[in-house]
């Protein structure tokens, strides 16, 4: 049974398309994740998820049940936006009991629900303050809660941890994927950060200008990334690219000349062709000569990041990224010897930028 | 041991920059609110001190000397015996009318503006944007180009000369301006926190009252302040849409110091004249910090 079920969905503000004949299907406790630079859409298609936003054209269905024309109340959904959206004016356990009053459930169950979720967020100090006394940390925790205690079949969640320092990001991070493993709802994350979507997701789908560019898990877009625009915007640091020409079982790139044995392509290719690699995948010194491409390269920049080095170098007059072990000591102006290993490189069309 | 005091420290700055209060800038700026001051003040110093004198000590002509003798005889005589045509009950006859004209007016026009404004700010809907367009317009025509059709409207509803028909006219004259105001403040509300109330079930109302309103007391305070001063000071749809009877005070006044039988009290139309203006001035004291904070607060968005 499909969870939410997305079908052609558009949505123009005027005359500016943002959503374009837009398909989306997520499995019944399928945490999802729509990732993409800011502007691509992913807000958008959460919003009308949600029913904020009224759709231009096509249906949505949560549960198997057209919620196209439904008021967000009544979809079945919780949702939790970037800037807490808490009620100022409201204790915690107001703001956490104000849709349940507005649903007119019991009292009694309306304390229970909020006991629950305060317990299992541990916000159970917090109930009688305003939101003005918490942390930033402790609101995100209410606005989790508050999408909680509705019991709502999916979760939908605007970059929920944007407004946090880094430390607690990475704390709450951990804290949304050990609630999803509890609890198995359906959860549509949308964000930018790739770090976030990369782990917690069960699936992503990279978006831009209003289209899924690919949709797959985790390991799938970063290993093999279906076009170059996910390449390029998963991963930190960026895939190195290498501009180049495919001849039949060659790649040919300047001066250096690959043999493309070991590499699984999709369809017969031909022609110009771009290369990429991730600076993690490049192989130095000794494992770099056995390897069929194979340079020696000047370091221009070297920045320590502790558990790892990032190494800036050039590669046929384009600057090319390498990652070494954190504890490498390697000064600019030395020199490296890098290889590239086929299988753990991609290939795109250097027109269509589609995988090959 | 390390003498810190003369190795650590070299000669030169050190701490705070130091400042002078007799700067010229400082001199300069002083100067220039003082001045002011007593250019606004003076005005003010001249009718308390008049209204405080009796007749005979008006008459030695010293304007600005303080009262031998205090007196507050005028200042009863202004609110309780001064003459306007037939009735001689003072000034009280026409603060209770103002009274009476100013608070349905104020409550009438709030309530409707602010849900006007929250509409406009927050449910879009198609024409919104003409509408709310058509309304500033409507902040930009003349008054008097409306009095007398306004006349007629009245007459034909059979308000005209009754309190409630004044009513109507200050209702509808605050509206372009008190939309404006809301409207721009409900839209400073994040948009998340009226996205959360929808999937929190709460509907138009709802939001309206249990979201937006606990958030806005400062422009309701800024509202406040300008339909008091509007209305309460207002002399043109007062003396035209009213009768004797129901004068606002600001009329009554009017023809208290105008009027051209016998001696001119001056201390008496001083003292009317303060007594008039003392609402406005004690809604200012009150709330000036609201209202600062309010302007401030609905002004960053348009």
């Amino acid at each position: 049974m499909h969870s939410v079920e997305i079908r052609d969905l558009d949505l123009s503000f005027g005359a500016i398309e943002v959503l374009k004949g837009l398909n989306l299907n997520i499995e019944d406790g399928e945490f999802l994740v729509l990732l993409g630079s800011s502007g691509c859409g992913k807000s958008t298609l959460l919003n009308c998820i949600a029913g904020l936003l009224e759709v231009t054209d096509g249906q949505i269905f949560i549960k198997d049940r057209n919620v196209t024309w439904e008021e967000p109340s009544d979809r079945g959904i919780g949702m939790v936006f970037q800037s807490y959206a808490l009620y100022p004016q409201m204790t915690v356990e107001g703001n956490l009991s104000f849709g349940l009053k507005n649903a007119r459930m019991s009292k009694d169950e309306i304390a229970k629900r909020v006991a629950r979720a305060a317990e299992i967020l541990q916000i159970e100090p917090l109930l009688k303050r305003k939101p003005a006394a918490l942390s930033g940390g402790q609101r995100q925790r209410v606005a989790i809660g508050r999408a909680l205690v509705r019991d709502a079949d999916v979760f939908l969640f605007d970059e929920p941890l944007s407004n946090l320092d880094a430390k607690l990001r990475a704390d709450l991070r951990v804290e949304i994927k050990r609630l999803h493993q509890q609890l198995k709802n359906t959860i549509i994350y949308v964000t930018h950060d790739q770090v976030e979507a990369l782990t917690l997701a069960d699936r992503i789908a990279v978006m831009k200008g209003g289209q899924i560019q690919q949709l797959a898990s985790p390991t799938e877009i970063y290993n093999r990334p279906g076009n170059r625009y996910v390449a390029d915007f998963v991963g930190s640091p960026a895939m190195n690219f290498i501009e180049g020409l495919l001849i039949e079982d060659r790649f040919e790139a300047r001066d250096q000349v690959l043999s493309l044995s070991g590499y699984p392509f999709a369809k017969q290719p031909g022609g110009p062709a771009t290369m990429g690699i991730r600076p993690e995948h490049v192989a130095t010194a000794a494992a770099a000569e056995s390897l069929p491409f194979n340079a020696d390269v000047p370091v221009e920049v070297v920045e320590p990041m502790g558990s790892d080095t990032l190494v800036w170098t050039r590669i046929a007059d384009e600057p090319f990224r390498v990652r070494l072990d954190g504890q490498t000591s390697i000064q600019p102006g030395d020199r490296l010897k890098v290889g590239i290993d086929l299988s753990k490189a991609s290939f795109f069309d250097a027109e269509t930028e589609v995988r090959l | 041991m390390v003498d810190l005091t003369s190795s650590r420290y070299v000669e030169g700055p050190r701490g705070p920059k130091p400042r002078r209060s007799f700067s010229r800038a400082n001199i300069f700026l002083y100067g220039t609110l003082i001045v002011v001051s007593v250019y606004y003040l003076l005005p003010l110093y001249v009718m308390v001190v008049t209204s405080l004198k009796g007749m005979p000590e008006i008459r030695t002509g010293n304007i600005f000397s303080p009262p031998l003798e205090i007196t507050f005889q005028p200042w009863v005589k202004a609110w309780a015996q001064a003459c306007t045509g037939i009735n001689c009950d003072g000034l009280s006859r026409g603060f209770w009318n103002s009274v009476k004209i100013l608070i349905p007016s104020i409550v009438l026009s709030i309530a409707v503006a602010s849900v006007n404004g929250y509409a406009l700010a927050r449910w879009k809907f198609k024409g919104s944007e003409v509408f709310f367009t058509i309304l500033i317009v409507g902040a930009f025509i003349p008054y008097q180009t409306m009095l007398y059709p306004l006349v007629i409207i009245l007459r034909e509803i059979g308000l005209m000369g009754d309190l409630s028909g004044l009513v109507l006219v200050h209702t509808i004259f605050g509206m372009p301006i008190l939309t404006l105001l809301f409207r721009n403040y409900f839209a400073s509300i994040p948009e998340d926190l009226h996205k959360a109330a929808r999937v929190d079930g709460a509907g138009f109302w709802s939001i309206y009252f249990r979201i937006m309103l606990p958030m806005s007391l400062p422009i309701f305070v800024v509202a406040i302040i300008l339909q008091v001063t509007g209305i309460w000071n207002d002399f043109l749809f007062g003396v035209i849409y009213t009768k004797p009877e129901t004068y606002p005070m600001t009329v009554q006044l009017n023809n208290i110091v105008n009027s051209v039988q016998g001696v001119k009290e001056y201390n008496v139309n001083m003292a009317a004249t303060l007594l008039t203006g003392l609402v406005p001035l004690v809604i200012y004291f009150v709330s000036g910090k609201l209202f600062v904070r309010g302007i401030a607060a609905g002004a960053v968005k348009g």
